[in-house]
């Protein structure tokens, strides 16, 4: 019984593990296809390619067949770019066969879609932003949560009530008046639109204001009878206690700024600015018909985070399974 | 021994509190503003006073999009409640794999919207998209998805000859509905991992009493792991029915401006087709606040009643 229970939990679970994994098997497949294996969907999954050849007196050339009329056939003789070169041929049937093309990659639809575009400084300005970002959350974040959980000053309960209404108020609501704003400050179509603003993340300042209030008294007594200075506190005692929940920051800042889209968007029209996502989006638009250059450009725009994902999944899970604890 | 605290607080609380200051409550404040105002772009705009949210109130597309987020909202949540809880009471069950399954159910969530978006429009590509091709395989005619605007009961209610709902039972389009299933897809690993959080905290006593009392695992289930998990529940109810109000990518890159007809015209889209498409920053900034009053209602519920749910 149990058995026949845990078999039917694995089943479930497998089937659909499958529906999580198939669009990015199909993604992957489709970015290895050629656009006319793709049309054809004769294959789902693994690119291969079959056309008809007429044996011409030892020639064999590729052709397109019209019409099989039993003992003759119709066709179309194509030349290497598949451009037709005779019209409606008549052939005998047994001069033509079908031909198999072993299953081949087509990488080279990664060289094709990274010519299209500028992947490359795409990639360049989301690390860069990425980067630039997380250094100022964590500076940020590090001070304004030392205040916070270890100091006494007038306000504090004003300012932390100030930062926890900010947090709840979501990002769409303020993005006409931000842009506004931004136009105002000439920051539109510069890094700083792209980062200034995102250089506090208060969800980050809760997260080490609770580590840093959890850390133990005696520790900071101690190093104040040593005769250690308060920023020396934070960079000697408490930087080094706080690794874990350091990490944990830093992977959620990078994926958020990896992945964001709508901010960089509306706040940059500079095509030398884009980020990735925003690249992705144009590429998205302008190459609708080129389902295997996009699929490709999608696979390697998302290969960094997914690296980062299989390299620290485990760090990963439980970070976000934590992010929804209260406190 | 109490250290005496002088300026130096504030020097720590500074950089944040100037970012935070600028570029959110300036925004938030500014975006009340704007939404009495008539303002377009460059320049400065005309006082117009209520005339934006007297627009707003008989503006059709407005309605529109409020309707079909409210759509997205009803059929998601209740959804990813069901779907996550089912597969985080499955992971907590098995011995062997259970990581191996933990990120494969995971790794839609970490992946940028903007890629599965791409992907997920040909998906649903009526000629060459997958889920037709699996459709087909068990039998069921290749449909439009992402380009019917009809509502999806209404076509299911037709394969059994019931053509004739009322319009309100039409429900979300099909086009809407291609969205549902590709949104509930990206977030189900995050909500399956918050509910193993949640069950790893139940005390095994309490199966194993039940055991003893001779109760079958189904009534395990609705009496002790549903009851005990109510929490989570609440907690992933409320976010995500706060995200999903915010749902825009998937509009952007799937659709054709909220096409066909409107029908998957979100309200964060039309904050942004009003705002940066026809430049009415102010009328967008009085539909942000339209939106931000239901998100803040949201938030005041679920604090009220956080405490009625904790057991």
């Amino acid at each position: 019984m149990d058995k026949l229970r845990s078999i039917i939990t694995y089943t479930i679970l497998i089937i659909f593990g499958f529906t999580m994994v198939v669009p990015f098997l199909w993604m992957l497949s489709t970015s290895l296809m050629t656009q006319s294996e793709f049309n054809k969907q004769e294959t789902l999954f693994i690119p291969k390619e079959e056309y008809h050849v007429w044996n011409n007196d030892g020639n064999q050339e590729r052709i397109l067949l019209v019409m099989d009329k039993g003992s003759t056939s119709v066709i179309h003789v194509l030349d290497e770019d598949l451009n037709i070169v005779e019209e409606y041929k008549e052939v005998p049937s047994n001069q033509i066969e079908l031909y198999r093309k072993k299953p081949s990659l087509h990488l080279s639809n990664y060289i094709k879609a990274f010519k299209k575009v500028p992947f490359g400084l795409y990639f360049y300005n989301t690390i860069y932003v990425s980067i630039v970002s997380l250094v100022g959350v964590l500076i940020t974040s590090l001070l304004a949560a030392y205040a916070f959980a270890r100091m006494e000053f007038r306000g504090r309960d004003f300012f932390f009530y100030l930062f926890l209404s900010m947090m709840m108020v979501p990002q769409p609501i303020y993005m006409i008046s931000s842009y506004v704003l931004l136009d105002k400050l000439n920051w539109l179509d510069t890094y700083n639109a792209l980062i200034i603003p995102w250089i506090a993340n208060i969800f980050t300042i809760f997260l080490f204001r609770q580590h840093f209030k959890a850390l133990p008294k005696e520790l900071f007594d101690a190093a104040s009878i040593d005769g250690c200075s308060t920023f020396g506190m934070l960079w000697r005692i408490i930087v080094p206690l706080s690794k874990p929940v350091i990490a944990t920051a830093s992977i959620f800042s990078l994926i958020t700024s990896w992945n964001s889209f709508m901010w960089p968007l509306v706040m940059i029209n500079r095509p030398e600015l884009r980020v990735l996502q925003v690249g992705l989006s144009y590429f998205n638009q302008e190459a609708s018909t080129q389902t295997t250059l996009l699929m490709a450009a999608s696979t390697f725009s998302i290969v960094p985070i997914l690296i980062l994902f299989f390299f620290a999944q485990k760090q990963i899970i439980a970070s976000y399974s934590r992010s929804g604890m209260k406190d | 021994m109490k250290t005496k605290w002088k300026i130096s607080p504030y020097l720590y609380l500074l950089p944040a509190l100037v970012i935070v200051v600028a570029f959110r409550l300036i925004p938030i404040v500014m975006s009340f503003i704007l939404s009495f105002y008539d303002w377009s772009l460059q320049g400065t705009g005309k006082f117009i006073g209520l005339a934006n949210y007297s627009k707003m109130m008989q503006d059709q597309v407005f309605w529109q999009s409020m309707g079909n987020t409210f759509w997205l909202v009803i059929i998601l949540v209740p959804a990813t409640i069901v779907l996550s809880m089912f597969f985080a009471v499955m992971l907590n069950k098995i011995k062997y794999f259970k990581s191996f399954f933990r990120i494969i159910y995971f790794m839609p969530f970490v992946t940028s919207l903007v890629a599965v978006s791409i992907v997920w429009k040909l998906i649903f590509n009526e000629q060459t998209g997958l889920m037709n091709t699996f459709l087909g395989f068990v039998g069921i005619s290749p449909q439009a998805w992402l380009a019917e605007s009809r509502g999806i009961f209404l076509i299911m209610f037709e394969r059994f000859g019931w053509g004739n709902l009322p319009q309100f039972f039409h429900g979300p389009s099909q086009a809407l509905f291609a969205i549902i299933i590709m949104t509930v897809w990206k977030g189900l690993g995050y909500n399956t991992i918050i509910y193993l959080a949640g069950l790893q905290n139940i005390s095994k006593d309490y199966y194993e009493a039940a055991e003893i009392d001779g109760a079958g695992k189904g009534r395990q289930f609705w009496n002790i792991t549903v009851p005990l998990i109510s929490p989570t529940t609440f907690y992933v109810l409320i976010m995500t029915t706060i995200t999903t109000f915010q749902t825009f990518s998937q509009i952007y890159l799937m659709t054709d401006k909220g096409g066909p007809l409107n029908t998957t015209k979100l309200i964060v889209y039309y904050i942004y087709e009003r705002g940066f498409d026809v430049l009415e920053m102010g009328y967008a900034s009085a539909v942000s606040l339209a939106l931000f009053l239901l998100i803040l209602a949201l938030t005041i519920f679920q604090r009220r009643m956080e405490k009625h749910v904790n057991y």
